[in-house]
C-alpha cells in the first residue's frame, strides 16, 4: 500500500518535471549551434600553449588539473571506503563459504585463447596511457584497461591465481604513490616559484610521445592509481565471495 | 520534424533521467536500487555530451587536423570523464554498503531495512 502510494505520487511529479523539461528544452538555442566561448578558446591554444593535441585531456590534465586532483581523491576515498566496509576485523572467524570452487581449471582452448588476449591488453594499455595527450586516452582509462589484465587471468585460472599476481601490500604501495605524486608534482611547480599544479616542464616537440610537460606525466601517475584502485576493488568483493562471513545468530 | 529529432539527445536524457528515478522510488532490492541510480546518471553523459555538440564539428583531438577548425566543445567532454569515473566508484562503493547490510540484517529490501540496530 505504501509502495502503491510512493509511485502515484511520484509519477505526478516525475511527470510534471518531464513536461516542464521538455518545455524548457523547446526554448533553448538550436541544437548543434552551441556557443560556449571557452571550449573554442582551448579548442585554438592548447596546441600552441601546450604541445598537446588532445584537447580533452589538456583541460583534464592541465587547465583544469586542480579538479582531477579532487577527482582523484575522490576514486582514492571510495576505493579506501570499499575496503574499508569490507575489511575482516581481527580475531573474527571467517570460514569457506563455499561458493566458488577454487580448484577448476577449464580447459586448454580457454586458456590458449587468453594468453594472446592477455598481451594485446598490456600493449593496448601502455599505449593507452601513453598516448593520452595525443590521442584519445589518458592515464584514467588505461588504467581500467591495465586492470582488466588480473581479472582476464582470474577466468583462465582461478581464484589462487589472482590472489598471487595481485599482491595486497603492493597494490595499496602503488596505489598511495600514484595518488601523492600527482600532489608532489603540483607541489614542485609551487617550489619553483608557479602557481599549484602549473606545467613546469619542456614542451617537447608537439606529436611526440615525451611532449606536453606534465599532462604526459600526471596521465601516467593516475594510470598506475586508478589500476591499483580497480585491482584493490575487484581483490576486496572477491575476498568477500570466497570467505563470506555469516551474519551473527 | 527535423527539429523534434534535434531535441533528441535532451528528451533522452530526461527518459534516461526519469526511468532511473521512477527505478530507484519503486525499488524491492538494494542492487536494483544502485543499478538504477548508475542508469540515473547515465542521463548526464547523454545531456553534457549533446550541448557540447556543434553541427559540422570535428572531435577536438588536432593530430591530424588542423588547430583553427571548429570543434565540439572539449571541456563539456572532459566533465564527462569526471562524471564517469565517479559513477564508477560510487557504484563499488554503494555495493560495499549493500553487501554489509545484507550481513548484519539478513535482507536487502529497502522496507525491510527501516528498523536500526546496533
Amino acid at each position: 500500500m505504501r509502495e502503491r502510494i510512493r509511485v502515484r505520487t511520484f509519477l505526478v511529479f516525475g511527470g510534471l518535471f518531464l513536461f516542464l523539461f521538455c518545455y524548457a528544452v523547446a526554448n533553448l538555442p538550436p541544437w548543434g549551434s552551441y556557443r560556449g566561448p571557452y571550449g573554442d578558446v582551448i579548442s585554438r591554444v592548447s596546441v600552441y600553449e601546450r604541445h598537446a593535441t588532445d584537447a580533452v585531456n589538456a583541460v583534464n590534465y592541465d587547465y583544469r588539473a586542480f579538479d582531477t586532483l579532487g577527482e582523484e581523491f575522490i576514486l582514492f576515498t571510495a576505493v579506501l571506503g570499499v575496503m574499508m566496509l569490507l575489511r575482516r576485523e581481527e580475531g573474527t572467524v571467517t570460514r569457506d563459504a563455499g561458493k566458488v570452487k577454487d580448484n577448476i581449471r577449464l580447459s586448454t582452448t580457454v586458456r590458449v585463447t587468453a594468453m594472446p588476449v592477455i598481451l594485446l591488453t598490456v600493449i593496448f594499455g601502455f599505449y593507452i596511457g601513453l598516448h593520452g595527450q595525443l590521442t584519445p586516452g589518458g592515464g584514467f582509462q588505461a588504467g581500467v584497461i591495465l586492470a582488466s589484465i588480473p581479472f582476464l587471468l582470474y577466468v583462465c585460472e582461478n581464484t589462487e591465481t589472482f590472489r598471487r599476481i595481485t599482491s595486497h601490500t603492493a597494490v595499496e604501495v602503488i596505489e598511495a604513490l600514484g595518488a601523492s605524486s600527482y600532489v608532489l608534482i603540483g607541489m614542485t611547480s609551487l617550489v619553483m616559484g608557479a602557481p599549484f599544479l602549473s606545467n613546469f616542464l619542456p614542451l617537447g616537440t608537439t606529436g611526440d610521445v615525451f611532449s606536453s610537460g606534465t599532462i604526459a606525466l600526471i596521465s601516467v601517475c593516475i594510470g598506475f592509481e586508478v589500476t591499483a584502485a580497480f585491482l584493490l576493488v575487484g581483490y576486496t568483493y572477491l575476498e568477500e565471495i570466497i570467505t563470506g562471513e555469516l551474519p551473527e545468530e | 520534424m527535423p527539429d523534434i529529432l534535434h531535441l533528441a539527445p535532451y528528451y533522452v536524457a530526461a527518459w534516461l533521467f526519469f526511468c532511473g528515478l521512477y527505478g530507484l522510488v519503486s525499488s524491492r532490492h538494494l542492487v536494483h536500487s544502485v543499478i538504477c541510480l548508475a542508469i540515473l546518471q547515465s542521463s548526464t553523459y547523454i545531456l553534457l555530451l549533446g550541448i557540447g555538440y556543434r553541427i559540422g564539428g570535428a572531435a577536438p583531438i588536432f593530430a591530424d587536423i588542423d588547430p583553427g577548425k571548429l570543434t565540439v566543445d572539449p571541456i563539456v567532454q572532459a566533465l564527462m570523464l569526471t562524471d564517469v569515473v565517479v559513477e564508477a566508484v560510487v557504484v563499488a562503493l554503494l555495493l560495499a554498503m549493500v553487501v554489509k547490510a545484507h550481513e548484519k540484517s539478513g535482507t536487502v529490501s529497502p522496507d525491510e531495512l527501516r528498523t536500526l540496530r546496533g
